[in-house]
């Protein structure tokens, strides 16, 4: 075999003379490129979307939604007590007869539409969802606004086949009235998430955005309304905790949809025990992130990065709790910290940002407090260092190594970009380490070996395992939780369950 | 001269053994036919540890019983009915002793319980098609979705149809390869522990089924907040104690299915024979995995 | 392919013992495919894409390789090298000119004094079916005529049926015969079927000696793809940091927008890094595209769009 010998700069110097653009460039930063907020064509004030129409809250009372990257007040936004919530889920109940005993294509055609006009305001709605959010308008763009648009277009489709979703036999009927809460992380298509099913179902709504989110459910109201939802069928009523529990305990719902946290999702449980009141649920995570040797590791570690850094790390399913086999731990972690630096944090507006601001000023100290955490059960915190806004909430991405399973930042959810990167040694370590959560909400697994990916995909208890990829939704796919996590699914066939008797 | 019969004692069934109460405890069965003041027989008052050696049995037994493959599920679910048909007179004469059913009533009950068993048993291998979708998501991936049992649930019986009742309550559970531990009452204890004998001679392996009997207003308030339990499967019409056994549940998002103790015609195949009481007990797991080269 | 290579080993002399096994070069497809098209939805704009564009001009080996190239057809491909739009100032000179080995005199002659490079294809391109020595005495005499560059062609017969020792052999014995020309191997991706073969080809190449990997010869259907420079990318990477040899890495066929340009130019700075946003280090094997970055350049500077007659072509 013939040996090639080299020198440590094995370039030979060229006889020509040097080229002008031989010296590399500093850096060859993206300029800015922001998208323009007046898009977004905010009101000042916002009241509460009630049988079709506009009304102001009974005690008139508004607050204020902010710009989280900015701390500028957005605009202005009602706060809804019991009466409102009352009269929404009482224009609910009235709609209720018409909306589902309408022709069922009738129906289709008119959740269709509302999937063509979320279309069509696409980027009115991304600039909007970004402003309110926080999160990059890449994402709201590319993920928030075309999920929201297929999933009214997938459940649309199954409005005149109910009867081909529950046993043989058996005619489909709506639940009645839904009272739907839904989370700041993905405001518009959480909203689609409840709304869609329940709606191709023949339910009629009561949605409750949560309290730092509501612009684009306000939004969603107008084109629900131009697709021709009759008044009554989708009622929004704006508020924080004690709106969305007066809903809950409001004694003429049907059936409860709420996603958020673990402890308000036992609250709710609580709350509804003996009042015969259906209930969905889809609560926090903790999904361990299954890295094996003989995974394609840059493939890996974008799928760590979208598992964690994704909208600020504030997924219920991100991939928190990074295992990784003893054996690549630290060829990975060397290439997850060299692609961290590629990670753009600023203005969510900016086309080229990765990573925006977290929503509220409340998350953010809830995140810094894990920071602390952290550092103080000993393990080591890493990543880039990260010029951010001075204006704003935000949080650099970070990693921890050296964590331990009984860490608190190995167990509980940090909802935010913040990874905890553990080991395992084989395969057998890696399920039981994986499963040892009160959560099962997801899971991921990279490996090039199919046998082992099916046996971890069968072994991992949680609602959805994400193989060789991570965070990937779509309306076709069911998605919901194991244990704690919660129970019932939304999206896909299994979506409509919780819809129908 | 008739010998006297040998006496039967009825003890609770856990990790596939017969034991007696922990507590050494046992309650008194009176005929419920006629006023008497001698017990019919004493039956094994199970306590709160009782539960709590029951449930460990049961998340034991899980891995192994939510592993199997559906079709030996199927053929020992299969092999109960087989056990608990050729015990019918057993079944039958205690249905009319113990619970007062009379002798037609309590023939066409081991009948429809065994008929009941056949018709989960068959279902073990079958389940994943009815709830398993292959799902069309946009872009480059395989994307399934597949029942997965929910783990280990707490059935709370009723106390009659005895038989027939535990069978279609138990049937569900165990179809998906969850593991259970039922709370039987008085009324039905000798109905439950005969059951269990079926069971403990089918090669269901130990601890998948456990029946504890006693009073189950004593052991519900402890069972229902065990967090070793996923589910709660209550049969009960008594508004208080489905709200406390709800609000009991919620402390680890347990997975709660209540059925009005008479609303399902048990008697009715229409209704009692319903797969979306073995939907109560399952879980959709959902799997992408990239298509590429 | 023994034992896995230790990990910040020394630098040592290459040789098929220092492959790592298969399984660490695993690619998938789809999330290298997505991640590639993430990084083509970056938005480059202003100065960001006036430095792009010259950067990218000063990267293109602008190539001509017909049969019916003639002396003057390359003196032509000469001027354009030098200055690429003479109203534009602004705008450097290309990084080579990529030729047959028969007209090398002739683009050495023109190009004597500049600093842009001759670079010769050789081994038999573009299929290389020819005995070694063919392809060596080919390799040898575009250096002698004055090629400072010589790009061949691996033996993808040999590196599909699995006989990768006869792949490492070759390359070792033609880089022997470039002296002090710089080597570039042709992986011809498009022909290997899979990205897991792409990067061990790619490693194998590294290994035996390799000053650049290339993408393609630009004769087959598929070409340069953002997926598959991703991938080059990331071995290239890979090799510095596991054997210490820094790695060029070029891009050939089919690459004529300005737009695709700066999306491998974004694929390479989230990579490697800026510090290899330079024609030694990557290269754009194209023709035409050198007319669309010229008229992006003018469109950019002017601000007003550019019709086709603005740019002068050849």
């Amino acid at each position: 075999m013939t040996r090639v010998q080299e020198s440590s700069d094995p370039r030979v110097e060229p006889k020509r003379p040097v080229h002008p653009l031989a010296a590399p460039p500093e850096s060859w930063d993206y300029a800015t490129s922001i998208e323009d907020a007046s898009l977004a064509n905010l009101r000042d004030r916002y009241d509460l979307w009630i049988d079709g129409e506009w009304v102001k809250p009974a005690k008139k009372l508004w607050f204020e939604s902010i710009n989280p990257s900015t701390e500028q007040t957005l605009s202005e936004v009602a706060h809804a007590g019991p009466t409102d919530v009352d009269k929404a889920v009482r224009a609910a109940r009235r709609a209720l007869p018409g909306w589902r005993d309408m022709p069922a294509s009738h129906r289709a055609r008119i959740l269709f539409a509302v999937s063509r006009l979320l279309q069509e305001r696409s980027r009115e709605l991304a600039v909007l969802e970004t402003l309110d959010n926080g999160k990059p308008i890449r994402e709201s763009r590319d993920v928030d606004v075309v999920l929201a648009a297929q999933h009214f277009f997938y459940y649309a489709g199954w409005t005149d086949k109910l009867d081909h979703v529950l046993p043989a036999g058996r005619k489909a009927e709506p639940i009645g009235v839904c009272g739907q809460v839904i989370p700041w992380n993905f405001p518009l298509l959480m909203a689609a998430w409840k709304l869609a099913p329940a709606l191709a179902g023949g339910n009629t709504c009561v949605l409750k955005p949560a309290e730092t989110t509501s612009l684009t459910a306000l939004r969603l109201a107008e084109i629900l309304e131009e697709a021709g939802v009759p008044p009554g069928v989708v009622n929004i009523v704006t508020g924080a905790g004690e709106t969305g529990a007066a809903l809950v305990n409001h004694p003429d719902v049907d059936k409860i949809a709420f996603t958020g946290s673990t402890d308000v999702g036992k609250l709710i449980q609580k709350s509804l025990a003996g009042t015969g009141k259906r209930l969905t649920l889809e609560l926090g995570g903790k999904a361990a992130h299954l890295i094996f040797d003989d995974a394609p590791l840059d493939q890996a570690v974008e799928g760590i990065i979208q598992g964690i850094y994704f909208n600020q790390g504030q997924v219920c399913c991100a991939g928190s709790r990074l295992l990784v086999q003893e054996s690549v731990e630290r060829q990975l972690i060397d290439l997850l910290l060299a692609r961290m630096q590629n990670i753009r944090v600023g203005n969510p507006l900016d086309k080229n940002t990765d990573l925006g601001a977290i929503n509220s000023e409340e998350q953010l100290a809830k995140i810094e407090s894990y920071l602390e955490i952290g550092e103080h059960e000993g393990a080591t915190r890493r990543g880039p260092q990260c010029e951010l806004p001075a204006s704003g909430y935000w949080c650099a991405p970070t990693l921890f190594t050296g964590v331990t399973p009984t860490m608190r930042i190995a167990t509980e959810e940090i909802f935010g970009p913040v990874l905890s990167v553990l080991t395992f040694r084989t395969p057998d370590e890696a399920i039981e380490k994986a499963n040892n959560s009160l959560y099962g909400l997801s899971a991921g697994i990279w490996s090039d070996k199919g046998s082992k990916v099916f046996r971890m995909i069968e072994k991992l208890r949680a609602g959805v395992v994400w193989a060789n990829t991570y965070n990937k939704f779509d309306a076709s796919s069911p998605f919901g939780g194991y244990k704690e996590s919660g129970f019932g699914r939304e999206g896909g066939w299994h979506g409509l369950f919780p819809y129908l008797k | 001269m008739t010998a006297p019969p040998v006496h039967k004692t009825f003890k609770l069934y856990i990790n596939g053994k017969f034991p007696r109460s922990e507590s050494g405890r046992t309650l008194p069965l009176f005929d419920p036919k006629q006023k008497s003041e001698i017990p019919l027989t004493q039956i094994a008052r199970g306590s709160r540890k009782d539960v709590r050696d029951a449930a460990q049995a049961a998340r034991k037994a899980f891995a192994g019983w939510s592993a199997a493959v559906p079709l030996l599920r199927g053929q020992i679910l299969h092999r109960m009915a087989e056990l608990l048909d050729s015990r019918g007179r057993e079944f039958e004469e205690y249905l009319t002793f113990y619970c007062g059913a009379t002798p037609a009533r309590a023939e066409a009950e081991v009948e429809a319980a065994a008929d009941r068993l056949l018709w989960y048993a068959g279902w073990c291998d079958k389940l994943a098609q009815l709830y398993g979708t292959v799902n069309p998501v946009v872009g480059p991936y395989f994307n399934f979705s597949m029942p997965e049992p929910t783990g280990v649930v707490c059935a709370f019986a009723p106390p009659k149809p005895a038989l027939l009742g535990l069978v279609s309550l138990l049937a569900p559970i165990l179809v998906p390869g969850n593991t259970v531990v039922c709370v039987v009452p008085l009324e039905a204890a000798p109905i439950a522990v005969t059951l269990a004998e079926v069971c403990a001679t089918s090669d269901l392996p130990a601890g998948v089924l456990n029946i504890v009997t006693g009073d189950p207003d004593e052991l519900m308030p402890h069972a229902s907040v065990h967090r070793e339990f996923d589910g709660n499967f209550l049969v009960s019409s008594q508004a208080e104690v489905v709200r406390d056994i709800e609000a009991a549940a919620a402390n680890h998002v347990k997975r709660q299915l209540t059925v009005p103790a008479h609303a399902p015609a048990w008697w009715h195949k229409s209704d009692a024979q319903d797969v979306r009481w073995m939907q109560a007990f399952l879980e959709i797991k959902t799997a992408w995995h990239t298509m590429g080269q | 392919m023994a034992s896995q290579p230790s990990y910040h080993s020394e630098v040592v002399a290459p040789s098929m013992n220092d492959l790592p096994p298969l399984p660490s070069l695993s690619v998938d497809e789809v999330g290298l495919t997505a991640r590639a098209a993430e990084l083509g939805r970056r938005s480059i704009k202003k100065a960001t894409k006036l430095e792009g564009i010259r950067r990218a001009l000063s990267m293109v080996d602008l190539t001509t390789l017909e049969g019916a190239d003639t002396p003057d057809r390359v003196r032509r491909l000469c001027r354009r090298a030098l200055q690429p739009a003479a109203d534009e100032a602004g705008l450097p000179p290309v990084a080579a000119v990529c030729i047959y080995p028969r007209l090398v005199p002739v683009a050495y002659k023109e190009l004597l004094g500049s600093p842009v490079q001759v670079c010769a294809v050789a081994s038999g391109f573009p299929a290389g079916q020819v005995p070694l020595s063919v392809k060596i005495e080919d390799t040898r005499a575009a250096v002698e005529n004055g090629a400072d560059e010589v790009d061949i062609v691996v033996a993808r017969g040999s590196l599909l049926s699995g006989d990768w020792q006869r792949v490492f052999d070759e390359i070792a014995a033609l880089k022997e015969h470039c002296g002090r020309a710089h080597l570039k191997v042709i992986l011809e991706t498009g022909e290997l079927g899979t990205f897991d073969k792409v990067a061990h080809a790619a490693w194998v190449a590294c290994s035996a000696g390799a000053d650049f990997i290339k993408t393609s010869t630009g004769k087959v259907a598929v070409n340069s793809t953002p997926p598959t420079a991703l991938c080059m990318l990331n071995v290239a990477r890979d090799y510095e940091r596991e054997r210490g040899r820094r790695i060029g890495v070029k891009i050939a066929g089919g690459i004529r927008t300005s737009k695709e340009a700066l999306h491998y130019l974004v694929l390479v700075n989230e990579t490697l890094g800026p510090r290899s946003l330079t024609n030694k280090w990557f290269r754009i094997g194209a023709s035409s595209l050198v007319n669309d970055l010229v008229r992006q350049y003018k469109k950019a500077m002017h601000g007003t769009y550019q019709c086709a007659d603005d740019v002068v072509t050849d």
